[in-house]
Parts: structure tokens; sequence; C-alpha cells
């Protein structure tokens, strides 16, 4: 038998593979193709709009924030093998809660924002028991919470408001030390400097004469990098991480070895509510208001920056980086269009584009990976 | 080794689901370096026994008793934490992970940075490698994907973590059947190695070759029964083909087939 084995280097029929190709098989590939094509191309063609001074950057840096929060979620979840359909519908039902709370029940706002963080989080919990008590897609599962929530995320205010936008949370916010964490900015005082030795420039007149035009880096912004270097070392870099790829790639496999596989998952399933009520608290406090059509369509957009992020539809890989690249592409594209003076209805096309060539080149990356053909 | 006591003991083991008996008083021991293999066509009961051996299973009535202690498993963990570990036949590596990674499923190696407890990688790493090459599988690294391995590689890796996390009987649930020759050569040469390192090994098959090759008894399980264990050299491999099948129809057959079955 083992006269058969030429040297001990191996098999002869396994080809070795360069550095080069053995770096391309990472699931951020595509997130860091697309990242410096859509780069490219909007330095080209939009570099005197605006979009790359001060306030675009800022722009296009806080809708791609907007995008990383949701997909963060989205994309651990997709890993552990599942979906959540009803982000959307829990961006618009979480921030309807806080404004009830907040503005017509008038509890202090700090209150508002923890009971309905502990809501979506039943909610989440309640979407993935059912998923995995019942076996159900939970495709299906999170597609019946997304109309049941969007429903009484209209239904709600207009039976108690007689009217779906709740306005006045704004003040009822004023200085209220949890709200500040979502609605807030910080480096205030180093955006200041940056505007007063000319890094960036300044009002010239009114009211704000001498302030920078960006006075610091929103608290949406902080939460979507936080969020993403939470994910990234919590996937990459802890036990629980393995676990997820595990419940993803088998689930049974996974229960063999010992892997809680339920319990991973319901906490995605929670994780992703948690993003998602971060979102809507992010949007409440800079809007001021809430209204029941908020969040519509973004939990695809959320599953479109994951998918275009590297992860596999089927679960079990991804790489929460590559969703964060995802989002970025997002934002920029949106955004660039917006300034390059493009009919923004195109930005859907160009959606369903990208997706099409992110799912084709992850399957071929994982044919790669499994050695399957 | 028959000196020793034996470190599972299974007597009379009944399983009945509702109306239908899936084991009918099975008893089977495993001594410490002895590979024990159990054999029996399809709907024998052979995985109905190895899954109350697992603690996947409760029986319905007989003992189990583990190092000569009477055992009761509440789950399969219980199982897993005593020793008894089980290789399935295709539900045991996930093939999109790196071969680190299914080495330690389930039992991450942690290391503590800034407070954090984060998987130690740089130890799973080295672990994996230097198991891999003592089970005599070169990987180009650790963190090689396991769907680049064949069929009898991976089963070759479940076996080696079984192994490493301390098994001392190790349940081989048809290691064999969905492997080409030189394939299964190789894992039955690794199961050959398990044994010597004292480990006792349930070779669940349909294979009498692959039995004969490494068994040290044989038990053959018919519709829910022990047909008896047998030493090896006391039994001839048609005299087992004949027990599995229930005999004298495949005799017929094997007639009709020219003794090629």
């Amino acid at each position: 038998m083992s006269q058969a084995q030429p040297t001990s280097t191996g098999d002869e029929r396994i080809k070795t593979r360069s550095r080069f190709r053995e770096a391309l098989i990472r699931p951020e590939l595509g997130g860091i193709v697309g990242t410096v094509a859509v780069f490219v191309f909007f330095a080209l063609f939009a570099a005197d709009s605006g979009m790359f001074n001060s306030q675009g950057v800022m722009n296009w840096s806080q809708v791609s924030a907007q995008f990383m929060i949701i997909a963060v979620g989205a994309c651990l979840l997709m890993i552990a093998g599942e979906f959540d359909l009803s982000v959307g519908s829990m961006i618009g039902f979480s921030g309807m809660m806080i404004a009830i709370f907040s503005v017509t029940m008038g509890w202090p706002v700090w209150l508002a924002i923890i009971v309905t963080f502990i809501l979506a989080l039943i909610v989440g919990a309640i979407n993935g028991i059912i998923v995995v008590r019942t076996g159900l897609p939970s495709f299906i599962v999170t597609l019946a919470t997304l109309f049941i929530l969007r429903g009484f995320t209209i239904y709600l205010p207009q039976t108690i408001e007689r009217k779906t936008i709740i306005g006045g949370v704004s003040d009822a916010a004023q200085g209220d030390w949890l709200a500040a964490l979502f609605g807030g900015k910080i480096l205030t005082g180093l955006f200041q400097w940056f505007g007063d030795v000319g890094l960036i420039a300044t009002f010239e007149r009114g009211s704000r004469e001498g302030q920078p035009v960006v006075d610091g880096i929103p608290m949406l912004i902080v939460w979507a990098i936080l969020l993403v270097v939470v994910g990234h070392v919590l996937l990459t870099k802890t036990t629980f991480g393995n676990w997820i790829f595990a419940s993803g790639g088998d689930a049974e496999a996974a229960r063999n070895s010992g892997v809680p596989v339920n319990k991973v998952k319901i906490s995605m399933f929670m994780c992703t509510a948690f993003c998602a009520t971060v979102f809507a608290t992010c949007q409440v406090m800079e809007f001021g208001s809430a209204g029941a059509d908020r969040g519509l369509l973004k939990e695809f957009e959320a599953i479109i920056a994951v998918v275009i992020g590297g992860a596999l539809l089927t679960g079990g890989y991804g790489s929460v980086l590559g969703a964060a690249l995802g989002a970025l592409i997002f934002g920029v594209v949106q955004q660039g269009l917006f300034f390059a003076g493009v009919e923004s209805s195109l930005f859907r096309v160009f959606l369903g584009v990208i997706l099409l060539f992110a799912v084709i080149l992850n399957t071929y990356i994982r044919r790669i990976i499994t050695g399957e053909r | 080794m028959s000196d020793d006591k034996p470190i599972i003991e299974m007597r009379e083991i009944q399983k009945h689901f509702g109306s239908v008996i899936a084991l009918a008083g099975v008893s089977v021991n495993v001594y410490p370096g002895e590979c024990h293999c159990l054999l029996g066509d399809n709907g024998a009961g052979k995985s109905t026994f190895i899954k109350t051996m697992s603690g996947v299973h409760k029986p319905t009535s007989g003992e189990i008793y583990f190092e000569g202690q009477p055992l009761n498993f509440a789950d399969p963990r219980d199982a897993i934490d005593a020793g008894i570990a089980t290789v399935h036949q295709h539900l045991a590596m996930i093939p999109l992970m790196s071969v680190s990674r299914n080495f330690f499923m389930g039992k991450e190696p942690t290391k503590k940075v800034f407070g954090l407890s984060l998987f130690d990688h740089d130890h799973a790493n080295d672990v994996t490698m230097s198991e891999m090459k003592e089970m005599g599988i070169n990987l180009r690294g650790p963190d090689q994907a396991v769907g680049t391995l064949s069929g009898g590689e991976r089963q070759t890796v479940a076996i080696a973590r079984a192994v490493y996390f301390g098994a001392k009987v190790l349940i081989l649930d048809e290691p064999t059947s969905a492997l080409g020759v030189r394939q299964t050569a190789n894992v039955l040469a690794t199961i050959d190695k398990v044994r010597k390192q004292g480990i006792g090994v349930v070779f669940i098959t349909h294979n009498v070759r692959h039995a004969m090759a490494v068994g040290d008894r044989f038990t053959v399980l018919n519709r829910g029964q022990t047909l008896g264990t047998a030493k090896r050299g006391e039994i001839t491999p048609e005299e087992l083909q004949d027990m599995m099948a229930g005999g004298q129809d495949l005799a017929q057959l094997e007639g009709s087939l020219g003794g090629t079955v």
C-alpha cells in the first residue's frame, strides 16, 4: 500500500495552490473587489460633485452605517443557517414603540428604549423558537412575522393617535442619557478643531457661522463600527463563533458533536432583532419621529449586503467584515448615484445586477473550497 | 484481553417503538483494546442498538454497565462525557469548515485575551496537524476545508478527534460503507491503530470482509435479536454471511449469482 505513495509530500493528484490563489479564496473577496470598483468608479465620474468632501463623505458614511447595522445581524444569522425577513418590519415596529411609550404614554425616553429592546428581543426569540421547534423554513416563519409586526406598526398609532406618524420624540429625548447614546455625536471638539485649522469647511454665515459643516461622528456610525467589530470577533475568534459556523454548516453534525444548535439559532434571531432595534432607535432619535412605513424592504437590503459580503445563502460560510463591505458598497452607490446626477431608480437595477454577480461568485468560491465539481 | 473487565456491558436490552419491537433483548459487551464487530442486515436493529449505547435512545428494559457501574444516560452528552464516542457515517464533519475547526467542534480550546475567552486557534491548529500526521493524513494546512478531504480521510479525522478527546469506547457506524477499496483499507488501518491504544471499538458493518479484517469478536443481529457472538477464528466469513441474511434464502440467491455475494 505504501509503495503506491510516491513521496511523503502528499497526493500527486492535488495541484499545489499559489499563495495568491489561496488568498483569493476568502468570503470577503467579492466585497473587497466591489468596494475598490465602486470607489474607482465614483472617483472618476463624481469626483467634482462634492461626494468626497467632508459633507459628502459623512452623507454616504451614514447611509452605509445604517446598512451595516442590520447587515451584521443578518450575516451572523445567515451563517447560522437561517433568514430573518422581519428585519424591516422590526425597524418600523421598534421605532413606533419608542414613540408610543415616550410621547403618547409620557414615559422617560430611556425607559421607552429599554422596554422596546426587551420587546424586540422577545419577538426575535419567538421567531427562533418557532423555527427551531417546528423545523419550518425560517423564510416562512419570519415572513409571517413581517406581516404581523407591520400590521401592528400601522394599527397601534392609528388607534391611539389617529395618525401613522408620531412626532415629538426629540423634545421628549432632550437631555436623556440613553437617547444620547443613539442620537448624539462624538468627537465634536475634534471636528471643531478640524474646522478651526481649515481641515474641513466651516459655515460662512448664519447662526452657525464658524462651526464646521460636519460637527462630529454620529452615534449611528459608532454603533455600526462597534457592531461590526464585535460581530467579527464573535464569529472568528470565539467558541460561540465556531458554533455559529457549525450550526449553519450542518446542524445534525453539529448536534452530534455537542454543539447546542437550537440555542445558537435562537440567539442569532435575537441578534438580528437587536440590530434592527439599534437601527430604529438611531433613526427615531435622528428624525424625532416614528413612521409606520419605516424600514420597508430593509430585510432584503440587509440580505443583499450580506451576500455581496460573501456569505452563502445556505449557511455555514461568510464574514462579518464582508457584510460590512457589502453595506459600504450599498451606501456609496446609493448616494453616489445621487451625487453623479443619475436617476435614483437605477439604484435598484444596480442592486439586482450586483446581487446576481455576488451569488454566482459565491457559488464558484464554494466549489473551490469544498472541492465539489 | 478477556481477563480484563468489559468497559461497557449491555444486558438484555429491549427497545420498543410503540408496537414495534426494535430490540428484543440484546446483550453485548466490549473489552478494552478489542474490535467488536456488530453485523446485521438492514433493519436488524444495529442502529437502534448503538443509539441506545450512545445515549440517544433510552432502553425500554435492560441494563447498561460502564466500567462496572450501572449507567443511565439522559442524553448523548452524558455518553460523550463518560467516554463513549460515536462516529456517524455521514454526519460527522462539516465540509465548509476547516479541519481544525471541525476537529475541535463542540470542545473548543480557549485562551484569555484581555479578560475575553477566545478560541485558541494556534493550539487547535498545532494539535490538528500533529494528530492528522499521526493518522497518516498530510494536510496542506489546518485551515484546509474538510470538503477537500476524501470520504476515508473524513472518517479518519472523526476517529482521531474521538480518540484525542479521550474516548474509551468508539462506536463506528458503517464507516466503510460508502468508501472505495483504498480508502476502506485506510479506515481499517486506523481502527487497528486505535484498538492498539486500548480503546474498545464497536464496528458496525454489513460487509463481512471488512469485519473479518479487523474484528476480534463478531456479534450478529437479526430482527432485533442476537444470533450469538463468536471469537475470531471460531467462525468463517461464509457462516457470518449466512447468519446475517437469515441463512437459507441467501443460499438460494447465492446459487443463482454464482457464489459472489
